[in-house]
């Protein structure tokens, strides 16, 4: 086919295979789902090689923007793009009514539960969850039993992970309460996004994101200390080798705030100051992504310079608010996450919106034994572990890595989850110059401050290699625009 | 503003200033060596380190192209070109929030530029043609910030950086080189003699600039007096010393909760000295001992900057 004229669906699909694993795009029987069939229409009206000029120009725009990560374990910091797909993934409107009260509820119960362990601790005298399993977890802090948040909120800014099972339901694959991050490229994907389809989008209803800086400003000065109507909010940064540093520096640009290190950081009397031209200033919120390790070397890491001594003892003293909280990685354990179902019954008396993905709990025998003899079907992960690592993925691993597994989950059984090899859903990317299915999952951004804030959409990450089921940055994944419509 | 964002911004600007003036010294020296074939060279290449500075490691090693080729891209030695784009770009990814997405563009391209075979191949063909993309480069950043970024305390500290880079070069240079300048009068005006004063005005781009003022009578009084005290043209000290005045200023009205008396009284002073001081009264006195002094309170200048807005007590801050 030459240039110029435009493509027919068929050659951009080819053989594009259907099986188990639900298609976003089309229904098993290969039929376009209605909310796709203005976007395939687009796409074979366009000139042959129109597609590919629109993908280079959408490139290009991330390089000279900066918009980068670093990756850990090779060079001290490589910076690469976020690999783009072009095509959007959509989401109608039901459907993301149905998520957005399911994470509502979810966040809340979670939030609950962190709340009551590091207080009156009821869940636990009542058996609903096991006491040795949340003081045995390396993210529970002792630290912070009895410190009372700002308006009971723990957890601030949250970045769930959902998948779509075949059955075409979502469920949440994991909470990610500490530090989520990928705000910025679901924020810069749309911006991309608009500049590529321009008609295509503004025909579709898509309900807008770009205000999610402005609520997450409005989230944190809500979570001010009281009796400081204006206060002064920071973004704490590890700095310039941080895997995520182009977001922290793109959202302080957005929300107009400073981006701080901790060496800019200093307390007095359990007032926390930074330093600027104009002497001191007191600062009253921290939107810190630092990890809970790091914060403050008198209390957590004594190694660490990238927190600010003394930080933990203003934050007792109500002088200054951190957030997310500390010890918030309590309730994203893997193994804690087994029990969400029955914090939301426990907590709101309600049945879950959103269902959990089946897991095994090692520390279980019974459960162990059953995993150890179908290490090759399952899935087992860390407790503890972000962003692919410390996973094993049993139909794709070899004898040995699940004889090193194996060994590793009998000596710490506690550590170790397993969960079965979900066939979760695919949504068309541009592949050469083809359509091709990829696995992708889902990561909405939640704000909790006076009330839960979903902004509609999320961060849609693909794993890019065929057959691949990782969809993490570090581990070859790239990320699409997600359109909510109306 | 954080101190350390200014500390970074305000030492962005003082590593591409310093790199400019290694490019425009060196280029004047190389081109000068072409005339004057092999009288002096040792001399020539002393001068022009002293003139950057006396700087560590480097000296004359009897080939023109391998101290040229050190002074553009020995990443260790710091007044090297590399050294300092290397300097600037690493400042400025430290506070890429803080400048605009423009200027950051600008020299993340001027940065991959000197590190680039292209660069290596380019010098070897002509160094003159490397050392012009170099400055064209750093003109380029600073006319892009100047355009694009806030007129607030950020790029006030940007011009600080930049001019008492400039004001401090300027006078280490004048007093290199100002004994020659007027021992040459003894002897007979030649050729020669004017090229090495026009490589003067020309390492601080000032040749044109003379000309207007002064016509194309070259003559060491007036180079010095152009360079030292006109107050219009802005590779002269005095210029420099006005805008550090007004930048102190701004950031005072802007932010200003203590007032840095220290500071603006060794500013001030400079200032009037430069500006009360004619010609005749130099060059009547101990004109190296003048210019020494220029830079000794270019230095103190510097300290009372950090004494005020970077590397304060944390006490004396708690006591306002």
């Amino acid at each position: 086919m030459s240039a110029g004229h435009p493509m027919q669906l068929d050659s951009l699909f080819g053989d594009y295979p259907l099986d188990r694993a639900f298609d976003e795009m089309r229904e098993a029987n290969g039929e376009l789902r209605p909310q796709y069939r203005a976007l395939a229409e687009t796409l074979a009206s366009l000139p042959a090689d129109e597609l590919q000029r629109r993908k280079q120009s959408a490139d290009l725009s991330f390089l000279t923007q900066g918009i980068t990560f670093t990756v850990y374990g090779r060079d001290e910091g490589t910076e690469r793009i976020f690999p783009y797909d072009l095509l959007p993934r959509i989401i109608t409107g039901p459907e993301w009514d149905r998520i957005e009260r399911g994470l509502t509820q979810r966040i809340t119960a979670l939030n609950l539960f962190l709340r009551d362990v590091y207080s009156d601790a009821k869940i636990l005298a009542e058996r609903i969850v096991p006491r040795e399993l949340v003081y045995s977890c390396k993210h529970y802090r002792r630290q912070m039993r009895g410190l009372q948040v700002p308006r009971n909120v723990y957890i601030a800014v949250v970045g769930s992970d959902l998948l779509r099972l075949n059955t075409g339901e979502f469920v949440v694959l994991e909470d990610n309460l500490r530090v989520p991050s990928g705000v910025s490229y679901m924020l810069t994907n749309r911006r991309v996004m608009k500049r590529t389809f321009p008609q295509l989008f503004s025909s579709y209803g898509v309900r807008p994101i770009e205000h999610y800086s402005q609520l997450l400003l409005a989230t944190l000065r809500s979570l001010a200390p009281e009796g400081r109507p204006e206060p002064n909010i920071v973004l704490l940064t590890p700095g310039v080798f941080n895997s995520a540093y182009f977001e922290h520096t793109y959202l302080a640009r957005q929300m107009g705030i400073d981006l701080v290190e901790g060496r800019d950081l200093v307390t007095h009397d359990n007032v926390v100051y930074m330093r600027t031209t104009d002497g001191l200033k007191r600062v009253d919120v921290i939107y810190r992504r630092v990890d809970d390790d790091f914060s403050d070397p008198l209390v957590f890491r004594g190694d660490s310079s990238l927190g600010c001594a003394g930080l933990f003892n203003a934050y007792r003293a109500g002088n200054v608010t951190v957030t997310n909280a500390l010890g918030t990685g309590l309730a994203d354990d893997k193994a804690v996450y087994a029990y969400v179902p029955r914090m939301i019954r426990y907590y709101l008396d309600e049945d879950p919106i959103l269902p959990n993905v089946e897991t095994y709990l090692l520390s279980d025998d019974k459960e162990r034994q059953h995993v150890l003899a179908n290490l090759d079907k399952l899935v087992v992960k860390a407790v503890g572990e972000s962003g692919g690592y410390g996973m094993l993925i049993g139909p794709q691993s070899t004898a040995r890595q699940r004889e090193e597994f194996a060994r590793q989950i009998q000596a710490n059984p506690r550590n170790y989850i397993a969960q079965p090899t979900l066939d979760f859903s695919r949504a068309p990317c541009l592949i050469g110059k083809r359509l091709e299915p990829r696995h992708v999952d889902l990561r909405p951004y939640v704000l909790f401050g006076d009330k839960v804030n979903i902004v509609p959409g999320g961060l849609t990450r693909v794993a890019l290699d065929k057959g691949s089921l990782v969809v993490n940055s570090s581990q070859g994944g790239g990320s699409k625009d997600t359109w909510i419509l109306e | 503003m954080l101190s350390r964002v200014a500390d970074s911004l305000y030492w962005m600007s003082r590593y591409l200033e310093r790199a400019e003036n290694t490019s425009r010294q060196l280029d004047v020296t190389m081109s000068l060596l072409l005339d004057t074939g092999g009288a002096n060279v040792e001399r020539r290449w002393e001068h022009l380190l002293a003139s950057l500075g006396k700087p560590d490691g480097i000296e004359w090693n009897g080939s023109h192209e391998a101290m040229a080729r050190a002074l553009v891209f020995d990443d260790e030695s710091p007044i090297s070109i590399m050294f300092c784009v290397n300097g600037a770009r690493e400042n400025a990814r430290q506070v890429r929030e803080e400048i605009s997405s423009e200027q950051w563009q600008r020299l993340n391209r001027l940065f991959h530029h000197i590190h680039s075979p292209h660069a290596q191949t380019q010098f070897t063909s002509s160094i003159n043609e490397t050392l012009s993309s170099i400055v064209d480069g750093i003109h380029l950043f600073q006319g892009v910030g100047d355009s694009t970024m806030i007129h607030g305390q950020g790029w006030q500290f940007i011009r600080l950086g930049r001019y008492l880079e400039r004001a401090y070069a300027t006078a280490t240079m004048l007093e290199v080189y100002q004994t020659e300048l007027f021992n040459a009068q003894e002897r007979e005006n030649s050729g020669y003699q004017y090229l090495e004063q026009v490589g003067l005005l020309r390492c601080c781009t000032a040749f044109e600039g003379y000309c207007q003022v002064y016509t194309a009578d070259i003559l060491p009084d007036r180079i010095l007096e152009f360079l030292l005290l006109n107050r219009d043209f802005p590779h002269a000290i005095r210029y420099c010393v006005e805008c550090i005045r007004t930048s102190i200023d701004s950031i005072q009205r802007t932010g200003g909760r203590r007032s840095p008396e220290d500071l603006t009284a060794g500013v001030g002073r400079l200032h009037a000295m430069l500006g009360f001081t004619t010609i005749g009264e130099i060059l009547g006195g101990d004109t190296g001992a003048f210019l020494h002094n220029i830079r000794e309170q270019c230095l103190r200048i510097h300290e009372l900057i950090y004494r005020y807005y970077v590397h304060y007590s944390i006490q004396s801050a708690l006591a306002v």
